[in-house]
């Protein structure tokens, strides 16, 4: 059997770090999760009032976001803010501004298409119940839009943990990052460490990835048939 | 305010989009008394549906008036007639309950907004629940429910409200006959012992000859004609009721 360079992971501190580098990209996975869902619920809302401007706003952000690739967006928030502007923002901090900038946007419509797809009939039976509006909106409309919500809000948060992986790119050591480093360093002593590490780094996308996205399917299947 | 009788004077609705206008009500009038079971039939597109929702205004007419038991609904503010409406009842052809609650939350949830004690809304509920045969059923989703079964569990929430009135919009006209014929034998018993005026918008003949005292026909958007379903029935004097009559009898 050929050395699949296993063996690195084990010498001195390599697998702490490889785990502090996986923290590193589920803290930014975690925060711009947080602030996507919070914003992405008022853009939604937003999103199907009647204010032509504000819709064309939040249609034009939706399209940059799936145009840009997320690569270019960092760029932007890293490098281009500090010629211009002269800000110096933390590698970090830009980070979470784009995949918030990201998340904003695609919950944003996420949430859009769930509030429409509940049947104006619902609204109007329980306003012929005598509901009122405040009413039929937090106890009709809003549980059914977070019921639909929950799963397809699980498999984006999934596609932003996996597309942290671009922040090394603006000198983030996360999970990636790391396990280049460690390949470098025992170049000489395990030339075969890139699959292993590697190998360690998938198996660690898969075990925090894999629990959310059975969670979703978990939601999905009690919810829908009870 | 006993909110039993309803009358409906000149109602005009047109809905317009972009490059159409429908006009879905042209002057319409109806005088419905207390305690009637009213029957307005049309086919698809007559305005039914409209007319049906300018009763308790979860659509505006245009111009009219909608009068329920001597108040103009349009006069009153926003809460007078959220209080209006929880008197005025309506049930819809796919019923619209909540998926996620189980029958009993279903029927309690009217009461529960209106703030009645968990105790008592529970056994108001269940005797609901019991008038309408399904007490059994307290505990199932209505997604384990028949068609049947789950108008039965709309018409106990509407009575929840104890209403004055109960609008009926194509209430059985996801059912088949046999089902239908049940629903409407329990829409007849809760009429003789509540004393409901009840308001049927049906495109079935079979429907109106059972259980309605009184008929209105529309087509276009108009009142074709009104009176006793048995006149109206026998003598039809418009194109619309014969044309009605003779899908009718096609069916059976």
């Amino acid at each position: 059997m050929p050395n699949l360079g296993i063996e690195v992971l084990f010498r001195g501190t390599n697998l702490l770090r490889l785990l502090g580098g996986l923290w590193v990209a589920v803290r930014i996975s975690l925060i711009s999760t947080a602030i996507s869902i919070f914003f992405g619920l008022m853009v939604g809302m937003l999103m199907v009032s009647k204010n032509k401007f504000l819709k064309l706003i939040f249609r034009l952000h939706l399209e940059i976001v799936r145009i840009m690739p997320q690569m270019v967006l960092l760029f932007i928030a890293y490098f281009g803010t500090t010629r211009v502007f002269g800000w110096n923002l933390p590698a970090e901090v830009s980070a979470v501004i784009v995949f918030s900038f990201w998340g904003i946007a695609e919950i944003g419509d996420l949430v859009r298409g769930a509030l429409i797809s509940i049947p104006v009939i619902q609204r109007e039976s329980a306003l012929a119940l005598g509901m009122t509006q405040y009413q039929v909106y937090l106890y009709i409309i809003l549980p059914q839009t977070i019921r639909r919500l929950v799963p397809l809000t699980i498999n984006f948060i999934t596609r932003l943990i996996k597309t942290t992986s671009l922040v090394m790119m603006i000198g983030i050591v996360e999970v990636l990052k790391v396990s280049q480093q460690i390949i470098e360093a025992n170049r000489r002593t395990s030339p075969n460490a890139a699959f292993g590490v590697f190998a360690a780094v998938f198996l660690l996308y898969f075990l925090i990835c894999w629990p959310i996205s059975s969670l979703a399917g978990y939601l999905e299947k009690r919810w829908f048939q009870p | 305010m006993e909110t039993t009788s309803i009358e409906i004077q000149h109602l005009y609705k047109t809905y317009s989009s972009q490059n159409s206008q429908v006009k879905a009500l042209r002057d319409v009038s109806l005088s419905i008394p207390e305690h009637e079971i009213f029957g307005v039939i049309g086919l698809s597109g007559a305005g039914k549906s409209t007319l049906v929702r300018c009763m308790n205004l979860l659509e505006r007419p245009d111009s009219g008036k909608v009068i329920l038991g001597g108040q103009d609904l349009l006069a009153l503010n926003k809460k007078q007639l959220r209080l209006c409406r929880q008197k005025i009842g309506m049930i819809f052809q796919h019923f619209n309950l909540l998926e996620q609650l189980n029958v009993l939350a279903n029927v309690c949830f009217p009461l529960e907004i209106r703030g009645i004690p968990a105790r008592r809304r529970k056994e108001k509920a269940m005797d609901l629940l019991q008038k309408v045969g399904l007490a059994d059923k307290a505990k199932a989703y209505p997604s384990q429910l028949s068609g049947g079964q789950k108008q039965r569990v709309a018409i106990a929430r509407v009575l929840a409200n104890d209403p004055g009135i109960l609008l009926c919009d194509e209430a059985t006209s996801a059912l088949d006959p046999e089902t239908t014929k049940t629903i409407l034998d329990l829409l007849k018993t809760i009429h003789n012992t509540m004393g409901i005026t009840i308001v049927i918008i049906t495109h079935e003949m079979a429907v109106v000859r059972d259980i309605c005292t009184k008929v209105a026909v529309l087509d276009d958007g108009a009142v074709q004609e009104c009176g006793n379903v048995a006149e109206v029935f026998h003598a039809p004097k418009s194109k619309a009721a014969r044309r009605l009559l003779l899908m009718g009898d096609k069916e059976e």
